[in-house]
């Protein structure tokens, strides 16, 4: 599903430069779900923002469902990214002003899916991840946990081939953190690919795979035993 | 995404900070309200300035004294200073020579006081014929006008203007038969004339009017003419009765040269066009004045955009993050702006009809034309689309990972 190699990420720095990735190779099976852990200033999130076509890298080969997508420009690399991939933020990253029902819309609206079929999966969505009742809530009504579902729901509607996870527990309390966690869960139960980012050792074992990630390298690949 | 979908966020985003909205739009609406006023108000004083010329007299050429080569280019026929070139034989010459005219009234003005009992005023004495009713287009109120027996027995009879019946008969509405006395000759009062409310250059309701005959014997002692009234009957053979006249004058003058023309044949038409051009130019100062502030308008719609890009970063990074295109950023915020300017637009239009309506309440002719309108609703969607351009670019070519990271 997810092939890199001899991925790396420089950033200019005055005269010199910042290599954040020195070289990761990675492959991610369909239907895993893997977590990247390392200490900040390690390069996770630069690898993750890579692999979420939010950032492209300076070198190296990026293998998406079998199709180079790290030389795509701009406007390609958004269409894949809405297509194919679903994000879900530490901050949330809600619009503001906007029920949960239409953020979970949204991203169908822009991929040009008819207004009736968007709403339809927009709830059913919200329904997955336990948000039925407070669809026409705003951000500003709801709490830390069911901003974070309504973000999962909204990455969930458009049925991508993965979800990218950044430290989505990161903001919550460890109760509502869990209840993410098993929502994640279910979703891999389910068959979604699922990449999460986290420094949390006990978040990261909700996860089949941790990667450990330090000074741009992965220095260690392990599976967690209760799988 | 489709556009419907881009006008539901963006009216959302208007709705979701009215205050803030509101101020964005106040440019707009003074903008588009001035234009739409001003034009209104120059229009209607260019209305008011044909009227009120029309009211002289349609279908009129007036002749004057001094060639228009001489440098005395007067409307009207105002009196003296051209030479005393002009005859009663002259328009005698024109009566009978001059096809397709339905009046000829030659006349003598002069400022005289004219003394009633104890009551006095300046007023232009005018000797004139007959014709001057329906040339000068001036009706008769009360009594009768003056007739060709007048005229040709010198009788010392006047018809008064409205101002000069106020003036010194102020309890007496009708004087009929009272006497006037203009300097030393007594004049016996048979008619009024109707109002013609002028207050424009000449004040055609402070004027004693008796025959031509009396006023060259008796009042002046000169048998020259101030001017020529001339009515054409039809509209259209303006031009022939002008170049006919000119011929005739010429001929009665013994004149073979054009540059040395001893008087002047001035078109009603012309003086009409003349003054409407001068309004015109008016409209166009007012109208234009109102369109600078139309514009600084639209820089305050894009002053606001701009600040708006930068506070709304970050959703622009999650909207990119969750698949919006540059094109639909771009399209979001260049609706948010026109979507702006039309409110705005609107809302002026709406103010300057309800101006127009207080300012006729004060007799002021301010009627709202449509193509004023449309031109300033035009311009004011233009100037959101143009001013809204820079704002929207910007936001669409934020990099949604810097986008996402901004605080």
């Amino acid at each position: 599903m997810i092939h890199l190699r001899d991925i790396t990420k420089a950033y200019p720095l005055g005269t010199n430069k910042l290599v954040v990735l020195k070289g990761v190779s990675l492959h991610i099976q369909p239907g895993e779900f893997v977590s990247i852990m390392g200490p900040s200033g390690s390069g996770k999130s630069t690898l993750m923002n890579i692999i979420g076509l939010l950032d492209t890298p300076t070198s190296g080969s990026y293998l998406l469902e079998s199709k180079e997508v790290a030389t795509l420009d701009e406007n390609e690399q958004a269409e894949v990214r809405s297509r194919r991939i679903g994000f879900v933020f530490q901050a949330f990253n809600l619009l503001p002003r906007m029920d949960a029902l239409r953020q979970v819309m949204q991203p169908m609206l822009y991929q040009g899916v008819h207004r009736l079929e968007a709403e339809q999966r927009a709830r059913e969505a919200l329904h997955t991840v336990g948000l039925g009742e407070r669809m026409s809530h705003n951000p500003n009504e709801l709490s830390g946990g069911q901003q974070q579902r309504v973000a999962i729901a909204r990455a969930l509607a458009m049925n991508p081939a993965i979800i990218l996870a950044d430290e989505p527990t990161g903001a919550l309390d460890s109760k509502t953190g869990e209840e993410v966690m098993n929502i994640f869960n279910e979703l891999n139960r389910d068959g979604k690919t699922i990449v999460m980012v986290t420094h949390e050792p006990s978040v990261a074992e909700h996860a089949q795979r941790t990667i450990h990630i330090q000074d741009g390298l992965i220095f260690r690949n392990e599976t967690n035993e209760h799988h | 995404m489709n556009i419907i979908e881009n006008i539901r966020n963006a009216l959302g985003a208007i709705g979701s900070n009215k205050m803030r909205s509101m101020l964005t739009m106040l440019g707009i609406i003074i903008g588009v309200a001035s234009v739409v006023l001003m034009v209104a108000i120059g229009q209607g004083a260019q209305r008011g300035v044909t009227q009120r010329i029309q009211s002289l007299g349609t279908n009129l050429l007036t002749i004057s004294p001094g060639g228009s080569n001489q440098g005395n280019v007067r409307f009207g026929g105002g009196g003296g200073g051209g030479g005393a070139t002009l005859k009663s034989t002259d328009a005698t010459a024109i009566e009978q020579q001059v096809t397709g005219l339905s009046g000829v009234e030659p006349e003598m003005r002069s400022n005289e006081q004219i003394i009633a009992g104890s009551q006095n005023t300046n007023a232009s004495v005018i000797g004139t014929v007959p014709d001057y009713v329906t040339v000068r287009n001036s009706p008769l109120q009360i009594g009768r006008f003056i007739n060709q027996q007048d005229i040709a027995s010198m009788d010392r009879v006047a018809v008064l203007g409205s101002q000069v019946v106020t003036t010194l008969f102020p309890s007496d509405p009708a004087p009929i038969g009272q006497s006037i006395r203009i300097g030393s000759n007594l004049f016996t009062v048979i008619g009024v004339m109707q109002s013609k409310g002028g207050t424009g250059f000449q004040n055609q309701d402070n004027v004693v009017l008796i025959p031509l005959s009396t006023m060259q014997q008796h009042v002046t002692g000169q048998s020259t003419l101030s001017s020529i009234s001339v009515s054409v009957a039809n509209a259209a053979d303006m031009s022939t009765a002008q170049a006919t006249i000119t011929a005739v004058l010429m001929n009665a003058h013994r004149i073979t040269d054009v540059t040395k023309e001893d008087f002047t044949v001035l078109n009603q038409a012309d003086a009409v066009q003349t003054l409407d051009q001068v309004t015109g130019i008016f409209t166009l100062l007012l109208g234009g004045i109102a369109a600078i502030s139309l514009f600084v308008g639209g820089i305050g719609v894009m002053n606001i955009m701009l600040v708006s890009v930068t506070e709304r970063t970050r959703e622009i990074g999650i909207r990119k993050a969750i698949g919006a295109k540059k094109r639909d950023i771009l399209l979001q915020f260049l609706v948010e702006s026109t979507a702006l300017s039309i409110l705005g637009g609107a809302i002026g239009i709406l103010i300057s009809f309800i101006g127009s309506f207080i300012l006729g309440r004060y007799s002021i002719d301010a009627t709202i034309s449509i193509p004023s309108v449309i031109l300033a609703f035009l311009f004011s969607v233009g100037v959101g689309i143009f001013f809204g351009m820079l704002p929207a670019w910007k936001a669409a070519k934020l990099r949604p990972i810097e986008a996402l990271r901004y605080e």
